[in-house]
């Protein structure tokens, strides 16, 4: 699973749960691959993900260095910065670990790079 | 007729692991697979040179996903079939995949995507599998998270195969209570074969509905035929002292082996006036 789909993930399926975000990421094996860096790909996600998840995440994969902690006004132009952001979100892959849901503490498993979102019937 | 999969097993379960070599073996599946995911993204009517970020629900071995990355975009696919996603994963395909049901609605954060795609899923959600399952209700679920997670400019176009009628009012009615706008785009609505059902639903108002294939207005049209033309074919005769009777009277005596003058373009024509 790559950082970019761990910011849009949330864990508000499960009944009771309001806004299930954002899940708590443990990782316990992560790899490193290649993309193609689309700067215009990432300036238009850019407003759509959450910021403040994004540098939480940094942090977790020690790629935090040179990130700011809020994203300034012309981050469009910011190439070393839009590098960075690539680097995190799409060349970063989880391959195991684990989500947690911040609601209900309820753990989502993550093998072979795929999250398990399945619930049991009594929790929809 | 062949029995749908959905009577089967459950789709966890009917797509194990001989089920899911066929979508990466298969040929012919792969090609259907394939050209239903471009249909499925032209008509999702994305802006030109954009990537965007779409959502394949019930992405399997990631073939519609492959169409999308040739388009240009990038995706994440989600699909209950975990035999499915590892062939996914064993093709190495550029999306991310998540293991979920789509009946329990779609576990994103609003306004994530630019679209979704979905070929051949959403009749799995017209059965209940377990006795715990409501069709209606999880797919009154599974629209409404969809609708919140996309933008408020996107499509979302499902290609499925309804097993009847009501399969159909059961699955728009339920998308409508959900908040999307839009309907069903029928391709080669005359052919049995290359007949495809498409929902296409839009969740930035009301907006005209793309045109199916194979069902232009001319076609539908029965075609003019002239009145004298269709009276003669009935009889099976042409009309007497016509030059179609003489050509077949001369046709009947030589087959009588009787001495016959060969047609030409004098032929049952008429006489000019000087005789």
């Amino acid at each position: 699973m790559k950082l970019i789909t761990y910011n849009f993930l949330t864990s508000k399926c499960i009944r009771g749960v309001k806004v299930g975000y954002p899940l708590k990421l443990k990782i316990v094996q992560k790899e490193v691959v290649q993309t193609d860096f689309n700067p215009e790909f990432i300036t238009r996600l850019l407003p759509r993900l959450d910021y403040p998840t994004v540098h939480m995440a940094a942090e977790l994969v020690d790629c935090a260095e040179g990130v700011p902690k809020e994203l300034g006004e012309n981050y469009a132009a910011d190439q070393d910065l839009l590098q960075k952001l690539h680097h995190i979100l799409l060349e970063i892959d989880i391959i195991e670990g684990q989500l947690e849901c911040p609601e209900t503490g309820r753990i989502f498993p993550i093998t072979q790079g795929i999250p398990n979102m399945l619930l049991n019937e009594d929790e929809v | 007729m062949a029995r749908r999969p959905e009577h089967m097993a459950p789709p966890e379960i009917f797509y194990n692991e001989d089920e899911a070599q066929k979508y990466s073996n298969n040929t012919r599946i792969i090609e259907i697979q394939c050209e239903m995911a471009e249909r499925a993204i032209e008509l999702l009517a994305l802006p030109e040179d954009e990537p965007c970020f779409i959502l394949d629900i019930g992405c399997g071995s990631g073939l519609s996903g492959e169409s999308l990355e040739e388009a240009g975009h990038s995706w994440i696919g989600i699909d209950i079939s975990k035999a499915m996603l590892d062939i996914a994963v064993e093709r190495e395909v550029e999306g991310s995949l998540i293991l979920g049901d789509m009946g329990q609605g779609m576990p994103f954060k609003p306004g994530t995507f630019d679209g979704a795609i979905s070929i051949s899923a959403l009749q799995w959600l017209c059965n209940a599998d377990k006795t715990t399952h409501h069709p209606q209700k999880r797919l009154y679920t599974f629209f409404c998270t969809l609708f919140s997670c996309l933008t408020r400019t996107a499509r979302a176009v499902f290609q499925f195969y309804p097993e009847n009628p009501e399969q159909i009012e059961l699955v728009t009615t339920q998308a409508m209570k959900a908040g999307f706008y839009g309907g069903l785009v029928v391709d080669y609505p005359n052919s049995t074969k290359a007949k495809k059902y498409f929902l296409v639903l839009m969740t930035g108002g009301v907006a005209q509905l793309p045109q199916a294939l194979g069902d232009d207005a001319e076609e539908r049209r029965i075609a003019f035929t002239k009145k004298r033309e269709m009276i003669k074919a009935a009889r099976g005769k042409p009309l007497k002292k016509s030059r179609d009777w003489i050509l077949q009277k001369k046709e009947r005596r030589r087959r009588q082996g009787l001495e016959t003058r060969k047609d030409t373009k004098y032929t049952g024509r008429k006489r000019s006036g000087r005789f």
